[in-house]
């Protein structure tokens, strides 16, 4: 096992996602098998290689600065779960 | 329902057939058999018969008319259309009606085709099989009960069944060839920055790239023609002329070399796949082709950087899905009353490490709506990419994975310097039973062996039947070309096509 379930879990936090007892155990092998099978790309050696991290080598693309027309507040708050016509509304994150 | 589209188109243009016939008959089609495929996500009839309807009646008047005019489209349930449900194949965009419209939609409908419907597809184009849809499987038209590819297996699914005469699939890692070449059918993944990706639900924007799929190479030059060419709203996409793909299409390809990549045919290959790809080597050298056998060395190492790239850009672009600005929520009563719950457990239990650490109500929203709305594949990819990104991993993984891009790409290059197109296989078999892979990810995505590399470089491949395996399924060959060379890739397969008829085969449907 690459992946402890101690790492498993503390990775579901960053990706903030809550996985129950069993999803943690599952996840834990599973990721562990995948994980070691990208252990093969350690077998490369790349010194020197400049990382490629876009497939067209694009740089500097501009446009105009110019205000332009975008989404009104209702269309932005339309999708969303909990709003009041102004916001976005989420759980109290300060306090009670 | 056995034309072509572009024969399709012809008879539209004459006047010998109406797109309410034409899309009636596809409707028709939809109606009987997709209860057994279930290629499609949603279908409005009404809204594609009124369609239809006014195009003919703009044709009646002499108005002039868009390239696909009345020609049925159906499009992968990930591309934003305004108004209309778009889901990604996830419940937790199951309610979402994006306010704007795609480009590739834009232009579809400024083309004056028919939208059909939208087909279904692995959650979040996550998957080989369309098994991760949240809203059930899709059936391979030739056995239902194998899977059709994916991720875009409603797209080739539909193709396949005649349910559409051409289709709108994205191809991230082969989401677009390796179900063309598992249900039959012609589909081309183009060059990354050929069509824009404005609107397009991303998975991995380094990779992601949408495409046609249809019956033929003709046909589905036919639909890359409309939806290809530079767009100011998306950065990377290439400023570049769009050639007449479909006048050209037809054209044979004189003096081809075609190169035979020596590590494709190794071990894990089905010899039946082998024989027929070594068989259409064989028709392009009756046609006058050279073939010259090449050596890709890094594309044993393909799919381990493909599994650290395309998670980590997913776990980023997937970051959005919050449950705040769109999307499921978590009940909020029932998940603060829990939330309490185990905070005064663990206050009774004095364990201060735990408290400390303990969800606030926003963190806990945050994680228990994407626990809820995201299916396990997601969640598997998520969990990768957030572990290969994060600190004391990142260069051993992510770093290392574009540095190995890098040479997978030099790899081509230097192919191309010798061959005008590398033909291969799009998979080591053809499709497998739903539910043979669900518990195994890792033989999962070994399913995309062939077809992850020409992402990671970002150039053009297509995928169309090649022959069948004794038990009656597609066998698939690949073409892969230099970037932008989508003319050729194109004209290399209508070759193929103008001298066999494996194209031409339908399933029969019960």
């Amino acid at each position: 096992m690459s992946l402890t379930r101690a790492d498993v879990e503390k990775v579901s936090l960053l990706g903030r996602l809550l996985l129950s007892p069993e999803e943690l155990d599952t996840m834990t092998t599973q990721l562990s098998q995948v994980v070691d099978y990208m252990n093969l790309l350690a077998e490369l050696d790349t010194d020197g290689v400049e990382p490629m991290a876009h497939a067209v080598e694009m740089s500097n693309v501009f446009r105009a600065d110019e205000v332009t027309p975008s989404l009104d507040r209702k269309a932005a708050l339309a999708n969303a779960p909990h709003h009041d016509d102004e916001c976005y509304l989420v759980p109290a994150v300060l306090g009670e | 329902m056995e034309l072509s589209a572009t024969e399709l188109h012809a008879q539209l243009t004459s006047g010998k057939v109406t797109s309410v016939e034409v899309t009636r008959a596809f409707l028709d089609r939809i109606a009987a058999h997709d209860g057994a495929v279930h290629a499609f996500l949603r279908v409005d009839r009404d809204a594609a018969l009124a369609r239809a309807a006014e195009i003919d009646q703009r044709r009646a008047g002499g108005a002039k008319l868009g390239r696909l005019a009345g020609l049925p489209v159906a499009v992968k349930d990930v591309l934003c259309t305004q108004g209309e449900p778009t889901t990604c194949g996830s419940k937790i965009l199951e309610h979402f009606r994006p306010p704007y419209d795609a480009t590739v939609i834009e232009r579809l409908k400024a083309a004056d085709a028919v939208l059909i419907g939208r087909t279904n597809m692995d959650e979040f184009a996550m998957g080989g099989s369309t098994e991760n849809s949240a809203y059930g499987a899709t059936g391979n038209p030739w056995d239902v009960t194998r899977i059709p590819g994916g991720s875009s297996g409603g797209a080739a699914a539909c193709i396949a069944a005649s349910m559409a005469p051409l289709s709108i699939g994205t191809d991230t890692g082969g989401s677009i060839r390796q179900p063309a070449g598992l249900c039959g059918v012609t589909g081309l993944k183009p060059t990354y920055g050929r069509v824009s990706r404005y609107g397009l639900v991303a998975f991995a924007s380094s990779l992601d790239q949408i495409g046609p799929l249809a019956r033929t190479a003709e046909d589905a030059a036919l639909l890359l023609e409309v939806i290809a060419g530079h767009d100011a709203k998306d950065s990377t996409s290439v400023d570049r002329p769009v050639p007449d793909y479909h006048a050209s299409a037809r054209q044979p390809l004189k003096g081809l070399t075609l190169g035979l990549v020596r590590e494709h045919f190794g071990a894990g290959l089905e010899s039946e796949v082998e024989q027929a790809v070594r068989e259409a080597v064989r028709v392009y050298e009756s046609l006058g082709a050279k073939v010259k056998e090449i050596s890709l060395p890094h594309g044993k190492y393909a799919v381990a950087a493909y599994y650290v790239i395309a998670p980590s850009e997913a776990s980023s672009n997937l970051a959005r899905y919050d449950a705040a600005h769109y999307g499921y929520r978590t009940p909020e009563e029932p998940m603060i009353a829990r939330l309490e719950k185990e905070h005064a457990a663990l206050e009774k239990a004095g364990n201060e490490k735990a408290l400390a650490n303990h969800d606030n109500a926003l963190v806990r929203m945050y994680r228990q709506s994407r626990a809820e709305g995201f299916g396990a594949e997601v969640k598997r990819r998520i969990m990768l990419g957030t572990y290969a990104l994060s600190a004391g991993y990142y260069d051993a993984y992510y770093l290392k994975a574009l540095k190995v891009r890098r040479l997978i790409r030099r790899d081509y290059d230097e192919a191309f310097q010798q061959v005008d197109l590398i033909v291969g296989p799009v998979t080591t078999s053809p499709a497998f039973k739903i539910g043979e892979k669900v518990d195994d990810p890792l033989a999962m995505y070994l399913v995309d062996l062939y077809t992850v590399s020409a992402n990671l470089a970002g150039i053009g491949g297509i995928a169309f039947p090649c022959g069948f395996s004794a038990s009656g399924l597609p066998i698939g060959l690949q073409l892969q070309g230099p970037a932008f060379e989508e003319e050729r890739l194109l004209r290399g397969a209508a070759m193929f096509q103008q001298a066999t008829d494996w194209h031409t085969r339908r399933p029969h449907l019960r």
